[in-house]
């Protein structure tokens, strides 16, 4: 009897990468997971600032997200089908925050809007509101380095969706903020969540802006991130504590979110 | 009339001229090859194109003019489109669909619904509200799309190439229905298509556009019997033979002479029906005073009909049928005699 | 005794002055003469923030009269450094901000026989437009408490508690019963300072050799309670260290006449 060669479903020159990729991935959320103090976890996740921190964490990303959709969907639209001139440059400085170290967006950040920024000044003498060490410095820092994840998703989606269908609204007697709220805005639905996802996820994993800008005070601007890094240096036990708790809600938010976006509509929208 | 335009545009390689009018209920065919600028037309007469010159007048209002710098946009003119791939919104379901242009204009939730239903009741898509268009036939979408396009009782109704995106079968039930409705539709009606049967079967009247003209305009029986253009002739199967009439014999530009059955002076076109024309594999005897040697070409299969083409000093296009092409041992390249009675042969002033 | 004095300035110079220069020895004894001259290959100092400009120099005039030597120093906040070097990064030399830092290090016998060589009391520091009004009470003798200085709501940014300047801090104000005062915990004392500089903060708690650092980008507070917690640096060679004898030629440099003066002019004041 003739033995058969079974064909794998991935060929070989891709398998050995991917899964060099995979291991590549998983291995330290493994190790974090290895190293986890477990008999102490309870005492570890009693301390207060660890609610604090989570807290503070997942309601200012998740302000950074809204704001960032309010603000990167339009300008999503104008990248993607407004043909006024000057759009790759405009497009070019919108995702400078991508390839700007976070420190940097910070010290940008206060040069801008803190004290003695070129707004922030204006702020403070005109109504005596100073942005720095706020929650809203927070959710501003985040912002600044999440929102281009936003853009770029949208756009893309708008320029691969289907520009007839906004024809066929004109037709059935649809203004432009109709058709854009009803028929363009479901078509890249799918587009808008990823961007939004990855947005979220962005801000929420956010250290060298929010240090630099917003400062490091429990309860106000001590994020997760910043929390794990000063637990580090006193104690490592508490910081592995911390990143475990962040990386499961991470997780979790992003399984939960992907499943109600893919089982929401029946048809697959390009 | 109703809709009265005329459309100049020139962008790219296509310079646009055209002028038409359709009156209330009339159906109005625009018959042409791919980059005629059929779609073009309709694209300004939807208001998705502003023409570079011209006037566009739709029931005594003014769309566009030129001179006048007027455009309505399209949301502001009481349009209905029918497009080629039914374009349904995916994300809504079938009485959404229908109901989105009536939900436009500010009509209430309860009689949207009602008035979408009955018009899919009208094209035969009862109880398929809920329906999402990709769960839908193409018949069933263009069917779809045509209800959408009128129920909104538009002033104009336009179709571009409603029929074209359907297998042949489909294609043959759903033009019979558009018929149908078409009939019904009291306001004026474009229709855009490169199929003469589509022009044929719907239309009152046709005008056939080719590089951005009008070459010919008439009924469709007009057309048919006379095409003025080696497309049009083609479309509808008749050989266009240009030739100069001397009595009862044509000289073809192309070299042969054909015998007619009228007199026939000056510049002149000698039209031959495909079904008139007799193959032979040797050279016939016996009446037909028309026989010609002449090389098939090429053959293409239509039903049970084979439509050849044959090149020589009287280029032709013969059908014949299925078993008698076979019987013939007929392929491209072979040496064939065509025949022709003189009575068949259709002469006009060119 | 007068002779002495003089033959020792001169041998010192003759060292220092020609040549590839003896490592400079310390001042408690005798010149070494004819040790092994030349250090080489790259020498990897971890040091407080706090060190930055004093420990540049140094290393600076080490690399000059060192040609083949390359210092690398990795300047950050004590506690970071420690929590490095006990999760094995490399290094040669750790210099900290206070005692309870090197302590990490001794105990898990990374390092031995640390040596204080400088101290550093907090001052308190303001920009120069004095945006928080901060004044001394009038009509008083001696330095104002911190309690005096800081009677009204002030932006403030301090230390973290994690590090050595932040430890000092804390204490300092929980003493003075302004333990809610700070706004913000930054990672290492010069992020206070530049909050300072860039006027983003009304006050902050930093170093003395901070502020001489500093010049005249900031306004300087001394007060009643400076000695109460005045943090001491050791500086250790580490025990598996890369390149011992440079380990062992940047120590000698920091304890030494050249080391002190150099940490003197920057403000630090003797061990």
């Amino acid at each position: 009897m003739r033995r058969r060669r079974v064909r794998l479903a991935v060929p070989v020159p891709l398998l050995v990468p991917a899964t060099v990729g995979v291991a590549f991935l998983v291995l330290p959320l493994a190790g974090l997971l290895a190293r986890t103090p477990w008999a102490q976890l309870g005492s570890h996740l009693a301390t207060p600032g660890v609610g604090q921190a989570l807290r503070l964490s997942l309601i200012s990303a998740s302000l950074a997200t809204l704001l960032s959709l309010v603000m990167g969907v339009p300008l999503a639209w104008v990248l993607a089908r407004s043909g006024i001139r000057g759009r790759s440059v405009l497009r070019a400085l919108v995702t400078v925050p991508l390839v700007l170290p976070p420190v940097v967006g910070g010290v940008a950040l206060f040069l801008v809007l803190g004290r003695n920024g070129l707004v922030g000044s204006w702020l403070d003498e005109t109504f005596g509101i100073t942005i720095p060490f706020t929650t809203t410095a927070v959710v501003i820092a985040e912002t600044f380095v999440a929102m281009p994840f936003l853009v770029i998703s949208v756009e893309g989606a708008l320029r691969a969706a289907d520009t007839r269908f906004e024809d066929v609204a004109a037709t059935l007697g649809a203004g432009r903020w109709t058709t854009f709220r009803r028929v363009t805005l479901p078509l890249v639905a799918p587009g808008v969540a990823a961007g939004a996802v990855l947005c979220w996820a962005r801000a929420l994993g956010e250290f060298g802006a929010t240090i630099t800008f917003a400062g490091n005070f429990p309860g106000t601007t001590q994020t997760m991130p910043l929390a794990v890094y000063l637990a580090l240096q006193r104690d490592p036990e508490a910081a592995i504590v911390l990143s475990l708790v962040l990386l499961l809600v991470s997780l979790a938010t992003l399984l939960l979110l992907r499943d109600r976006w893919l089982g929401r509509s029946g048809t697959p929208v390009a | 009339m109703s809709l009265s335009a005329r459309v100049v545009v020139a962008r790219g390689s296509l310079a646009l001229d055209v002028a038409a009018g359709v009156a209330d209920g009339e159906v109005l065919a625009v018959l042409g090859p791919n980059g005629a600028g059929k779609s073009t037309f309709l694209r300004v007469l939807a208001g998705l194109l502003p023409p570079d010159d011209g006037r566009v007048e739709v029931d005594g209002a003014v769309w566009d003019d030129a001179d006048a710098r007027t455009h309505v946009p399209a949301d502001g003119r009481s349009l209905g489109v029918v497009f080629q791939d039914a374009l349904l919104f995916p994300h809504l379901t079938l009485g959404e669909n229908v109901a989105f242009g009536l939900r436009m204009r500010g009509v209430p939730k309860a009689t949207r619904e009602a008035t979408a239903g009955a018009w899919l009741d009208r094209v035969g898509l009862a109880g398929l509200g809920d329906r999402r268009p990709a769960q839908l036939s193409g018949g069933q979408a263009q069917r779809a799309a045509l209800a959408r396009a009128l129920v909104v009782e538009p002033a104009l109704l336009l179709l571009d190439e409603p029929l074209s995106a359907l297998d042949a079968r489909t294609r043959l039930t759903v033009r019979a229905e558009l018929r149908r409705h078409l009939a019904d539709f009291p306001g004026s009606t474009v229709l855009v298509t490169h199929d003469p049967v589509d022009a044929m079967a719907l239309a009152d009247r046709v005008v056939v556009v080719e590089d951005g003209r009008i070459v010919q305009a008439g009924t469709p029986a007009e057309i048919n019997r006379r095409p003025r253009t080696d497309y049009v002739a083609r479309l509808v199967g008749l050989s266009l033979l240009p030739g100069t009439g001397e009595g009862r014999t044509v000289r073809l530009d192309s070299g042969g002479v054909v015998a007619v059955a009228e007199d026939a002076a000056g510049p002149v076109f000698a039209a031959v029906r495909p079904e008139s024309v007799a193959l032979y594999l040797s050279r016939p005897d016996g009446s037909p005073r028309n026989v010609w040697p002449a090389t098939l070409a090429g053959a293409t299969l239509h039903g049970a009909t084979v439509r050849c083409e044959l090149t020589g000093e009287v280029p032709l296009v013969a059908d014949v049928t299925e078993t008698a092409f076979a019987e013939l041992g007929l392929a491209p390249g072979a040496r064939v005699w065509a025949t022709v009675k003189a009575s068949e042969v259709a002469v006009y002033a060119r | 005794m007068r002779r002495r004095v003089a033959a020792l300035a001169a041998v010192l110079a003759a060292l220092t002055a020609c040549g590839p220069a003896e490592p400079a020895a310390d001042t408690a004894g005798p010149v070494a003469q004819g040790e092994a001259g030349e250090v080489s290959g790259t020498l990897t100092v971890f040091a407080a923030a706090s060190l930055t400009d004093v420990f540049t120099e140094l290393g600076d005039r080490l690399m000059a009269d060192h040609p083949g030597l390359d210092i690398r120093v990795n300047f950050a906040g004590s506690s970071a450094l420690a929590a490095q070097l006990e999760q094995g990064a490399p290094a040669d030399v750790f210099a900290s901000a206070d005692e309870n830092q090197m302590a990490r290090v001794t105990d898990t016998g990374l390092a031995t026989d640390p040596k204080i060589f400088a101290s550093n009391p907090l001052m308190l520091v303001l920009p120069p437009d004095n945006p928080g009004n901060i004044t001394r009470p009038e009509n008083q003798a001696g330095a104002p408490s911190l309690a005096e200085l800081l009677d009204h709501d002030v932006t403030m940014a301090v230390c973290a508690p994690e590090v050595p300047c932040g430890a000092a801090a804390a204490k300092l104000l929980d003493e003075a019963g302004l333990g809610g005062v700070p706004d913000t915990y930054e990672d290492d004392v010069r992020a206070v300072l530049t909050k300072v500089q860039l006027g983003e903060v009304d006050a902050g708690l930093v170093y003395l050799s901070d502020v001489h650092a500093a010049g005249d980008t900031i306004l300087a507070f001394a007060f009643e309670q400076v000695t109460n917690e005045i943090n001491r640096y050791p500086i250790a060679e580490l025990a598996d260290a890369p390149n011992p004898d440079a380990a062992r030629a940047f120590v000698d440099l920091v304890l030494s006449d050249e080391g002190q003066q150099v940490l003197r002019d920057a403000g630090f004041l003797e061990p």
